[in-house]
């Protein structure tokens, strides 16, 4: 079966394996297809490219108009500041919280790591409630602060564990040798650890960046009534105002889903590597 | 050498005891309350249990979440498996076939649930190919009949997740190597047999992964089923994860949602928990 030489049954699987692909990648050719028609085209020829008459405006129409936000410009713009600002602090927050559990080998230290797993696992649908509450009172709702702080609390731990498991399995000897050479502890940290995490933080900044981008049980609570809204927030919106004009509906749709689709082919073998190892624990 | 103060985790660990367990403890509290989110909240015992289990949309919600968490586990790792061992080695197209089929993971769920909204839809792309090919009698109101809607929710999580699965399993199978299966090949075993005796226990860690993954994934469900139901027909597709969320943010019952949201916190921690201790059992006892 995994033999490695290249049979007929090989070009017979081959040939299945395409074909399934094909079907499987067909709801996003319905996507790309039905963005670009008029409301006639949908009803009547929904599968046919619309080669001689595109229809741009679809997307010119989602781009500007509905929703709180008024239109999935502005949410974009929305989701490139809370996802930027998320990550960001994610990325601080945990690469040093990691660094220090990593390096510390006291119980305090092997205690402290645990409760940073079993955050991992926990799910935080039960504390939305006095979050809520908490946000509510600090006028966060509806803010980017708000969203920034919200999201990378939830991440957190998720962030810490990969940064804590990649640093256990650095050589500390580039430290010491900083140390030895009169570098401070500080001085370690910024010239010599820093530039030694750009793997892993790219892969944090991945998929907790994936994570926020698509967020939308957390914008809903938290975003709704204002005027701010993410992506699937403001798609919702969208959809609801358009629910019949599915040339509509798929362009929104398409404004969510391509971004994110095009930067995924362009850096695929990062972003597959990224799951596997990130996800792995 | 010198090491890292502890004062630079401080934020982290305030961000992790914060959010993680001050608030889910708070949380549980208001569970036995009935607080509606304004003015103080009076402790009422079980009476919010009580309401939950004696409710038709409670009970309906909590089948449905476990009947797609269950489905979508098993169909998540068949599928996964099938799909990495089709595509890792062999194949001269695998790369870009694994790219296909990994593609709906990193998309937004809610933006996928609307455009498989549109398959399923009363005139729509699935009803048009089932027509197409001469099969109208099967065509149906999918998303309309309570039979059917709970199943394109499923459909729809197997669909964007399988991927996911594919990918981690892809990993733990170049992690095993060729050997061990080149030499069962050599002595003549039929390829089931090296599937069900050799590659299958050494994937045992992976399907732990891939198991508790989609545990936590299937029963928080709710972007899927705001895009494709809205949780209808009449309350026949909701799930915890709509019902909290309805009940907490939308009727304002915050001791009620807080206690829905108590029990579905209880099942994953429970299921999560049982999960990693039976596979590591097996895995004990395989390796």
């Amino acid at each position: 079966m995994s033999g490695r030489r290249y049979t007929v049954r090989s070009l017979g699987r081959e040939l299945v394996m395409i074909v399934l692909a094909a079907a499987y990648g067909g709801p996003f050719y319905m996507l790309v297809v039905m963005s670009l028609q008029s409301k006639d085209d949908v009803q009547q020829t929904p599968f046919a490219p619309p080669i001689d008459d595109p229809q741009w405006d679809n997307y010119a129409t989602a781009w500007t108009t509905g929703g709180a936000a008024g239109g999935m410009g502005p949410a974009f713009v929305d989701t490139v500041i809370i996802t930027l600002g998320s990550v960001l602090c994610l990325i601080v927050v945990s690469a040093l919280t990691g660094y220090v559990l990593a390096r510390r080998t006291s119980r305090l230290s092997n205690a402290l790591y645990l409760l940073f797993v079993l955050g991992v696992t926990i799910p935080s649908t039960l504390g939305l409630v006095p979050i809520y509450v908490v946000m509510r009172n600090l006028g966060l709702l509806g803010t980017y602060q708000g969203m920034i702080l919200l999201n990378t609390a939830m991440l957190t731990p998720f962030a810490v564990f990969l940064y804590t498991g990649f640093i256990r399995a650095l050589p500390r000897e580039f430290e010491e040798a900083a140390q030895m050479d009169g570098a401070g502890m500080f001085g370690t940290l910024v010239r010599v650890v820093l530039p030694l995490l750009r793997p892993i933080t790219a892969t944090v900044a991945m998929l907790t960046g994936l994570i926020v981008w698509n967020e939308y049980f957390l914008a809903i609570v938290f975003l709704a009534g204002s005027e701010i809204a993410n992506l699937p927030l403001q798609l919702n919106a969208f959809v609801n105002d358009y629910y019949t004009d599915w040339n509509l509906v798929m362009a929104g749709a398409a404004i969510c889903i391509l971004p994110v689709l095009v930067v995924f082919l362009a850096l695929q073998k990062q972003f597959m590597k990224g799951f596997a190892g990130g996800l792995r624990g | 050498m010198k090491l890292p103060p502890y004062w630079l985790a401080v934020p982290g660990i305030a961000f992790l005891v914060a959010q993680h367990f001050v608030a889910p403890l708070y949380g549980a509290w208001y569970a036995f309350t009935d607080w509606s989110g304004l003015g103080p909240a009076t402790y009422i015992g079980l009476d919010n249990f009580r309401e939950i289990f004696s409710s038709e949309v409670q009970r309906t919600a909590l089948w449905n979440t476990l009947l797609l968490a269950g489905c979508f586990v098993v169909l998540v790792n068949v599928g996964g498996i099938a799909l990495a061992l089709a595509l890792n080695r062999t194949l001269k197209s695998r790369n870009y076939l694994r790219v296909v089929f990994f593609a709906p993971v990193v998309v937004s769920s809610l933006a996928v649930g609307y455009l498989w909204r549109y398959i399923f839809t009363q005139d729509g792309a699935l009803n048009q190919i089932l027509g197409a090919v001469g099969l109208e009698s099967l065509a149906t109101t999918w998303l309309g009949d309570p039979r059917w809607a709970l199943w394109t929710v499923l459909v729809v999580m197997v669909w964007q997740f399988v991927g996911e699965a594919m990918i981690i399993y892809l990993a733990a199978l170049q992690g095993i190597g060729d050997e061990l299966e080149e030499a069962a090949l050599m002595d003549g075993a039929p390829a089931w047999r090296i599937v069900t005796s050799i590659t299958l226990p050494l994937l045992a860690p992976a399907i732990t992964i891939v198991s508790t993954l989609s545990i936590i994934r299937g029963l928080r469900v709710f972007d899927q089923v705001i895009a494709l139901t809205g949780g209808g027909p009449v309350h026949a597709t909701e799930t915890l994860s709509t019902q909290v969320y309805k009940q907490t943010f939308v009727d304002g019952r915050f001791g009620y949602g807080a206690a829905i949201a108590l029990i579905m916190t209880l099942l994953i921690a429970t299921l999560a928990i049982v999960n990693a201790v039976f596979f590591r059992r097996r895995e004990a006892r395989a390796g």
